[in-house]
């Protein structure tokens, strides 16, 4: 069932491409084959690939429960507000934030999450910017 | 005598202090990369470039220190497949085969050294294959015009699945895909901006290095999360290593499957779309066809350890010959090394060879110079690496997780390429679940542009005639390879592909 699904995305996800391929507005010095004609065979090979994934599943993989993908979702959100807050938070706050938070879901006790996350964040301070001179986001603290 | 020439000013380049210490970092750090499950040489080196890039390292020590990282890899994948009977990576997969009944009949220590040894002969014969093959290959590259160039692109792609999948319609699903991605941004050639839906930061195209380090790191670290798999696999067991050195007797019982499987190994890595994991699968399989007379394969047998490593060692060799030489790579880590290469504008291929025959040469003393290292920490010190089989996942990723996360924003200062990170690794893990390979995602993102200038090039000159496409013998060879390297695997693919699935875990989609 999944690959059924997963073939039936793929092929509107061709048929998406291959409109926005059409749309692609054509230069007036342009060559002989133009911007669009291979972005029109990828959508083609992309449409029958699914196609055929769709007609010819795969056996099913092996699927999360809910609270397993509930777990997944969560770690993302995180990653996507450690993206956002890194540049207001400072690096090694929100690094050491993302850090624990990841490392108490893989099953450290709060402490040694803590730690983890404080020893990653400060870790890569050290060794990335003191030592390598890279330059990381800086926050209101100037680290 | 102009190769050993070359070579001499390659030493030359690489015995600096700085590329002599980048390369021991590289071999310290692949090592363990390679030792640690879950980590393999393709993150490995992901997560690694953009480390490269942020030092402002040129062009030969970036290659210097992630090479050696991809050699490290393959030496240190065996270290937990013989001691907890885990492939570290997945080319060690066979090197459990025989390692773990050795270090249980309390062999470890010798089942180390002797692996050691034929990783060594395999990268040694490997490295010195790629000096006599990749400027032959150069000069037949050199007869390719762009149509040529197409239909090996082409070849590239349809080959690759035939050993990265079981499923050929998924391959070429993620081929057009990665091709699909690739075309996002302004057309190079007519200045029209293509599927940007208006967004500016996407008229520059994705950034194949985001691409990368999402797909390979952080799709890992949600695999990790999954399962919740936050221990250390050597927690609660004793890894005792025993003595270092293997008796004489065993060395020489194990020579000529050394060198046999270094041969087959290089063979394996230079064809497209193959790599170590079947380098060491074809190593073991011929040694145990061919001296396997009273069975002692798959119960400890000496020979059954040397084989694998040997071979995919030699194969990770083997696998930089297309690299350099035509700028195709034919496995995922070579793959992120083609994207070290663009991101530093240098398009490997044979002209490689003449304008910057620094970095070629360079590299390639590098690698010696590498070889030796790496046997030297992989026998006396493996001890050192045994421990760190000890660092548990629920420490170890939320470190790799960060290094990704500081490796993109230092290069890009940018919150949108790492939210755009953030959706490869989501990308990733749904793919791989659904057992699509990412190799030839990632090779799509990278050769796309090139990919698609050669056809326009070719049919351009041409004066619009797609014909062209087919009209020199060469380009047809190819085209017959290329077909013949799709249609066989959906033949025979499957028989080889279970026998290799037999012992693999979930590091399945990422191979190499």
């Amino acid at each position: 069932m999944s690959d059924r699904i997963f073939g039936v995305f793929g092929i509107l996800l061709a048929i998406g491409f291959a409109m926005s391929a059409l749309t692609i507005e054509e230069s007036f010095l342009s060559d002989a084959v133009g911007p669009k004609a291979f972005p029109l065979i990828i959508a083609a090979i992309l449409g029958i690939s699914s196609a055929v994934i769709a007609i010819k599943p795969d056996p099913e993989p092996h699927w999360p429960n809910f609270a397993r993908l509930a777990e997944i979702a969560a770690a993302v959100v995180v990653m996507v507000l450690y993206a956002q807050f890194l540049p207001v938070a400072g690096f090694v706050l929100a690094t050491a934030a993302a850090a624990t938070y990841l490392s108490w879901r893989l099953g450290s006790t709060i402490i040694g999450s803590v730690l983890t996350g404080v020893g990653t964040s400060v870790g890569i301070y050290v060794i990335f910017h003191l030592v390598l001179g890279l330059s990381l986001a800086r926050g209101p603290l100037g680290f | 005598m102009d190769m050993l020439n070359s070579l001499a000013d390659g030493f030359m380049i690489a015995l600096t202090w700085q590329n002599l210490l980048l390369a021991l970092l590289g071999c310290f750090l692949g090592t363990i990369m390679g030792a640690l499950p879950g980590l393999g040489p393709s993150n490995g080196v992901a997560i690694l470039i953009p480390l490269a890039f942020t030092l402002g390292l040129g062009a030969t020590p970036s290659l210097i220190l992630l090479t050696s990282v991809y050699y490290g890899a393959m030496y240190g994948g065996r270290i937990s497949s013989i001691l907890l009977n885990i492939p570290g990576d997945e080319p060690a997969m066979m090197t459990c085969l025989d390692g773990y009944p050795m270090a249980k009949k309390g062999l470890a220590g010798e089942a180390l050294s002797i692996s050691g040894i034929a990783s060594f002969v395999g990268s040694f014969f490997a490295t010195w294959g790629l000096i006599l093959l990749a400027p032959q290959l150069v000069k037949i590259a050199l007869l390719f015009g762009p149509a040529e160039y197409f239909a090996l692109f082409a070849l590239a792609f349809m080959t690759l699945g035939g050993v990265s999948s079981t499923n050929q319609a998924k391959s070429a699903f993620a081929a057009a895909l990665g091709l699909g991605l690739a075309m996002i941004g302004v057309d190079t050639q007519t200045g029209v901006p293509r599927f940007t839906f208006g967004e500016v930061h996407l008229y520059d195209g994705l950034d194949f290095l985001v691409a990368i380090v999402g797909l390979f790191a952080l799709s890992e670290v949600l695999i990790f999360l999954e399962e919740r798999h936050g221990n250390a696999s050597a927690e609660g067991r004793k890894l005792e290593v025993g003595r270092l050195t293997p008796p004489l007797s065993m060395v020489k019982e194990c020579t000529p499957t050394m060198l046999r499987t270094s041969f087959l190994g290089f063979l394996a890595g230079v064809l497209p779309g193959a790599g170590a994991s079947l380098g060491s699968f074809i190593a073991y399989s011929f040694e145990k066809r061919l001296v396997d007379k009273d069975g002692t394969f798959g119960k400890g047998d000496p020979r059954g350890v040397a084989a694998p490593e040997a071979g995919n060692n030699a194969a990770a060799g083997g696998a930089l010959v297309p690299m350099l030489a035509l700028g195709v790579p034919g496995s995922g880590t070579t793959a992120v090394l083609l994207a070290v290469l663009l991101s530093l504008n240098i398009t490997p291929g044979p002209l490689l060879f003449s304008q910057n025959p620094d970095v070629v040469w360079g590299l390639i003393a590098a690698l010696f110079i590498a070889n030796f290292m790496l046997l030297a920490m992989n026998i006396p010190m493996v001890g050192l690496f045994t421990r760190l089989l000890m660092v548990p996942p629920r420490i170890l990723m939320p470190v790799v997780a960060m290094v990704s996360f500081v490796g993109i924003y230092g290069i890009s200062g940018s919150s949108f390429d790492l939210l755009v990170m953030i959706g490869f690794g989501v990308m990733g893990w749904v793919l791989r679940k659904l057992d699509v390979p990412l190799v030839p995602i990632i090779l799509g993102t990278l050769l796309g542009n090139a990919m698609e200038s050669n056809l326009r090039r070719a049919i351009t000159i041409d004066n619009g005639d797609w014909f062209t496409l087919i009209d020199s013998p060469l380009a047809i060879g190819l085209w017959a390879v290329a077909i013949i390297g799709f249609i066989l695997p959906i033949i025979f693919g499957r028989v080889v592909k279970s026998k290799m699935r037999r012992r693999e875990d979930e590091e399945g989609a990422i191979t190499d």
